[in-house]
């Protein structure tokens, strides 16, 4: 995937959230999650990207 | 805006000139007259003065003013200006006195998430990029205008009236003195983002304001880091908004910060509210010396443009033309670009190297180049001011995900300002698909070291055919021998260069006076490229 590539991603996915709304924005994206791994295919690698996403969320926020 | 009890000019480490009005007793001496009327001396009108007069071109510069524009204002030089400024004779000082750079660093929540560097190397004669204050930029172009007998700058006198004529326009300028015409064969509008000559054509700028607004403020200390910009996203002295640093010379520090939807411009811009924000940034970067405020002002971030740079007689150029994002540095240097497009162009027409229909080709190309600031200008204004739940959602998740995975940090990375490829110009040739790789058609050739020297420096004054091949080289000498206006360059093959240009030995290709690559050809032959030549100058039928 190319820089490119990943911008596109980047806005679509703004452009989805907004679309779908606040209140069901988590809804949306745990189905995302969910279908991007089924499609990955390896659950080590999807448990691995868990923990990364998970790691340095900040409180405060 | 300056603090309490300093005026408008009263700088910390820069002294504003007095400009006279003209004698009207010398005045009345001087013909109201001249081929092209430039209105506005700003940096944009002075580069087009410089420019007109590289050709041999006389202008007549008017501006409403006593000095120089008041405060720092754009502060970001980017390489290709630096081209522009060294074909004007006017680069030297800029190179003296900027502050180069190749660096970003970009901070969320204090931490460093992303390193940037732009491209640079030995191939490279200019830096990517200067921090210099705008009004070094007034006066050292000023010192090349002031210098230069084909230009003659008329301070304190206001263009209130334009009308046309048969062979040009008619102004009305208004100074101290009275009211009188001037007739102009052309005129260059360069009168800003409010432009007065706009009005009175009766046009608009048109297209949209986005919501972000930012307070940019000068501050004079004994800071020490080196010429990094530095962009602190969700600082604890914004928190949710973004925060830009720039060094500039003379110790000058631009501190750049988003203001929240509640905050209102006009409590933002007190000097006391200027202060308070200006010391919680500095804590946040962990400055505690003292500090000196020097000036400040806000901006909104806006892509905004006229439908056709031209109308008739007068070329719009800067901001009278567009206004453009201040992310990615895009509005001095869009506009120097401008003029420079236009002063060749206009003095190839009116010197009689071209003809008239080539300046068909200054609104396309300079109006394609202002919708590409537009498109990149608009993804960072989305990074740096996300006005929605989604986009504010994905901002915080790259810049979060960016501590511990890099890839994500390339996100947030603002794409500087590269110059704008004319590949759908009437002045550029149609491109020639037998070439794999090198630069395209309508691109700013690429610059590449010589023996000592770099290929920038071999260009002729006019259009320049570079060759692989002795022999072609000479053909095209030979066919165009009373033309001194093609200087034709033989370079090695293969080399470096020839590989940067994925060049055969029969390869050519022939570049503008503005260094854009106006036609390449993969096997040429000296007619065929004297044919384009002509072609792009517009001169069919005239030789």
């Amino acid at each position: 995937m190319n820089h490119a590539d990943l911008e596109n991603i980047y806005a679509a996915l703004a452009r989805k959230i907004d679309e779908v709304g606040e209140a069901q924005s988590e809804l949306f994206l745990a189905k995302l999650v969910l279908l991007l791994a089924h499609n990955n295919g390896d659950a080590e690698e999807v448990l691995e990207c868990i923990d990364g996403a998970s790691a340095s969320l900040v409180t405060n926020n | 805006m300056r603090p309490n009890g300093r005026s408008e000019n009263e700088s910390l480490y820069f002294t504003y000139p007095h400009f006279d009005a003209p004698d009207p007793a010398e005045r009345s001496k001087q013909k109201d007259v001249a081929p092209v009327a430039i209105v506005g001396a700003g940096p944009i009108g002075m580069t087009a003065a410089l420019a007109l007069a590289k050709e041999g071109i006389r202008s007549v510069v008017f501006d409403n003013k006593a000095t120089f524009n008041d405060g720092s204002r754009a502060i970001c030089v980017a390489r290709p200006s630096y081209y522009i400024l060294e074909q004007l004779g006017a680069v030297a000082p800029f190179l003296e006195k900027g502050l180069g750079w190749t660096t970003g660093r970009s901070f969320f929540r204090g931490e460093k998430i992303l390193e940037f560097k732009m491209p640079d190397g030995p191939d490279e004669k200019f830096r990517p990029m200067y921090n210099l204050q705008q009004q070094y930029i007034e006066q050292f172009l000023w010192q090349a205008v002031e210098a230069n007998d084909l230009i003659e700058t008329r301070w304190q006198s206001e263009i209130t009236g334009i009308e046309d004529t048969s062979d040009g326009a008619r102004l009305n300028v208004q100074d101290p003195s009275g009211d009188y015409g001037f007739a102009a064969h052309w005129v260059l509008a360069c009168d800003g983002a409010r432009s007065q000559l706009r009005t009175m054509r009766g046009h608009r700028l048109k297209g949209e304001n986005f919501e972000g607004r930012y307070v940019i403020a000068d501050v004079q200390m004994d800071h020490d880091y080196p010429t990094i910009r530095r962009a602190l996203f969700d600082p604890d002295s914004r928190p949710g908004g973004t925060v830009l640093i720039h060094k500039q010379p003379d110790n000058i520090w631009r501190i750049d910060y988003q203001l929240e939807d509640g905050e209102s411009t006009e409590d933002a811009l007190r000097e006391e509210k200027v202060r308070e924000s200006v010391t919680s940034v500095l804590k946040d970067i962990d400055y505690t010396g003292s500090w000196e405020l020097e000036w400040w002002s806000v901006y909104s971030a806006n892509t905004l443009a006229m439908d056709d740079y031209r109308d008739g007689r007068v070329f719009f150029v800067g901001d009278s033309a567009h206004i453009v994002p201040i992310f990615g540095v895009r509005g001095l240097n869009n506009g120097l670009a401008d003029a420079a497009n236009i002063g060749w162009k206009l003095g190839w027409v009116l010197n009689g190297k071209a003809g008239e229909a080539l300046l068909d080709s200054y609104s396309p190309e300079r109006r394609g180049a202002t919708f590409d600031v537009f498109a990149n200008a608009s993804k960072s204004a989305r990074f740096m001011t996300p006005n929605s739940h989604g986009w504010r959602l994905m901002r915080d998740a790259t810049l979060s995900l960016a501590l511990t995975h890099p890839f994500a940090g390339e996100l947030a990375n603002p794409r500087q300002m590269t110059a704008f490829t004319y590949s759908e110009s009437p002045a550029t040739l149609a491109e020639d698909p037998s070439f794999i790789g090198g630069p395209g058609v309508g691109a700013l050739m690429p610059e590449s070291q010589m023996d000592g020297d770099f290929l920038s420096d071999r260009l002729g004054k006019g259009f320049t055919a570079l060759c692989f091949d002795e022999d072609l080289a000479q053909q095209i000498v030979t066919a165009c021998a009373s033309d001194n206006s093609l200087t034709v360059l033989s370079l090695a093959h293969p080399s470096a260069v020839s590989d940067k240009f994925a060049a055969d030995a029969r390869s050519v290709y022939l570049v503008r006076p503005d260094m854009h690559i106006a036609g390449r050809w993969h096997e040429a032959t000296a007619e065929v490229v004297i044919e384009g030549y002509h072609s792009v100058t517009f001169r069919k039928g005239v030789l």
